[in-house]
């Protein structure tokens, strides 16, 4: 079926080539060759792939599109830390990156970006090649702020307290911690100040440990060690799920600011309050846009994140470069989420083939985000949220009157859930 | 979702012509919006409504309903109340001309 739909894309764009209605040659659609115009993306995550997918798609096949990301498949986020909990595995969160190369046509290029030369337009790869580009699509996520917790640069200090806050080796890795940890063991999980990745994720692992404890390691405690004032998503949901379902394995304690690790004695030091000393520490450091978008100079909110231009994602800083996903400096209640990164990535895909076709971009932006967190194997709860461009402030804003959360956690929901993870998934990359 | 073997010819056809119009390219942003969800082509992974094909008066019922509440549902009413009528009549339209 997805073969056909890109041979089929491909009839659509001989169809368009030969009316002239899109301007674009299409004879090398299949490999994404020839001379079509030419985007890079970088970051094969929830923005960047679907970027990629996106103006492949609506581009006719006629723009080249060359994806730059250095793992061998793509790893959720969301649902990983069913993975941390037990309930699902690796494979249940991996999708190959086949289905873009395959059936859209994106030049798939296993690599590290080295530099961008912004003026020459060029991405310089690790591997040692240049890629050209017309428009650059940069969706890097996050990458975590060590030099703010000194003990961390300690030798072997992040390879035994782990943040496991990108999907993949470390997800693995805390899951073992916690299958070894004895049972009277205790887990500390302390979460960053906001903005950081996935707002009420913290709070979902701390639920999935729970869970995880409660059936094997009853004794066990799960002690939640928060930067913030309070719960920073779905707080009284959480904090039911918590004194409900896991009474006396979670204790949740906020206005904890992390100042330190002690890797070699398992302690986390605070700010305002006691060092705190644990048999298993997961630390979520504070987050900034990902280090290809620092270095090249986009980070222009407080060094740490992206400005955009919300109708087309390009940079404040850099002409040509679109910024999506994570790295962002976010709109009003625009939460930093798998989501919200595909409605970037959807988003700023029609306004570069717009710009690349002589076409306007769309000037009324709107969409959405949707956010499903387990409190146990089975029963979720949800924010939902809807965000249009706002002409006068040149920002996108949540539609007033529109979004909500769970009444309270249920089953149905559960289903929405793993639904909504196969759709999102299929949706940025299949 | 411009695919001859999804779409007929017919609304290829009206769809070419519309192509350029920023009042389409708006509507299809906003349809992809839907689209993480309800699949990129409106054909939806199990578990989920798929969109594409349905009738315009049905799609266009539901939405309505569930921004009135009339509808009961989990989420839905949260999104819906997003969207202007017009919107949610310009969505059903979208949707309604995709192949199932």
């Amino acid at each position: 079926m997805k073969r056909r739909q890109f041979v089929g894309g491909v009839g659509v764009g001989s169809l368009l080539g030969a009316s002239g209605a899109l301007g674009l040659m299409t004879g090398c659609a299949s490999t994404g060759g020839g001379n079509g115009p030419k985007v890079v993306v970088v970051g094969g995550g929830f923005g960047g792939a679907t970027a990629a997918k996106y103006v492949r798609m609506w581009s006719d096949y006629g723009i080249q599109v060359t994806l730059v990301e250095p793992n061998a498949s793509f790893i959720s986020c969301p649902i990983s830390n069913l993975v941390i909990g037990g309930v699902k595995t690796m494979s249940d969160i991996t999708t190959s990156y086949d289905a873009l190369t395959k059936v859209y046509g994106v030049q798939l290029v296993r690599d590290r970006v080295a530099q961008i030369d912004a003026e020459k337009r060029v991405v310089k790869l690790a591997g040692g090649s240049d890629l050209p580009y017309d428009r650059l699509i940069l969706s890097p996520g996050v990458d975590f702020m060590y030099e703010m917790l000194p003990g961390m640069a300690a030798a072997g200090a992040q390879d035994n307290v782990l943040h496991a806050w990108k999907a993949g080796p470390q997800t693995v890795a805390l899951r073992k911690q916690l299958e070894a940890m004895p049972d009277g063991g205790v887990y500390a999980l302390a979460i960053p100040p906001a903005p950081y990745r996935c707002p009420p994720g913290p709070y979902e692992r701390a639920c999935q440990v729970a869970n995880y404890f409660s059936k094997n390691k009853p004794k066990s405690k799960v002690l939640i060690l928060d930067g913030n004032d309070d719960v920073t998503s779905k707080g009284p949901l959480f904090k039911k799920a918590w004194a409900d379902r896991y009474k006396g394995i979670v204790e949740y304690r906020g206005k904890h600011f992390l100042a330190d690790v002690d890797a070699a004695t398992n302690t986390l030091k605070f700010e305002f309050n006691d060092p705190v000393k644990a048999d298993v520490l997961n630390v979520i450091p504070s987050m900034r846009a990902g280090d290809i978008a620092v270095k090249t100079g986009l980070a222009t909110a407080n060094k740490r994140w992206c400005d955009v231009d919300f109708l087309t994602f390009e940079s404040k800083a850099a002409k040509n470069i679109h910024v999506i996903g994570d790295s962002i400096q976010i709109a009003p209640m625009m939460p930093k989420s798998g989501h919200m990164a595909n409605q970037h990535g959807k988003t700023c895909a029609a306004a570069v083939v717009a710009l690349l076709t002589g076409k306007e971009v769309n000037k009324n932006p709107i969409y959405n985000n949707t956010c499903y967190s387990f409190v146990s194997e089975e029963d979720v709860v949800h924010v939902a949220s809807v965000h249009a461009y706002d002409a006068a402030k040149q920002t996108m804003m949540p539609v007033a009157g529109s979004g909500g959360v769970s009444k309270a956690a249920n089953e149905l929901e559960g289903r929405f859930a793993l639904a909504w993870a196969r759709g999102i998934w299929a949706d940025t990359l299949l | 979702m411009f695919n001859i073997k999804k779409v007929g010819m017919g609304v290829l056809l009206a769809s070419l012509s519309a192509w350029a119009s920023a009042d389409a390219l708006q509507v299809r942003g906003m349809a992809a919006s839907c689209s993480g969800c309800h699949g990129t082509h409106g054909i939806a992974p199990q578990g989920m409504d798929s969109l594409a094909g349905q009738p315009k008066d049905d799609l266009l019922k539901k939405m309505q309903d569930f921004k009135s509440g009339k509808k009961p549902a989990t989420l839905m009413h949260q999104l819906a109340k997003g969207f202007t009528d017009e919107q949610l009549d310009q969505l059903a339209t979208y949707f309604a001309a995709l192949k199932k």
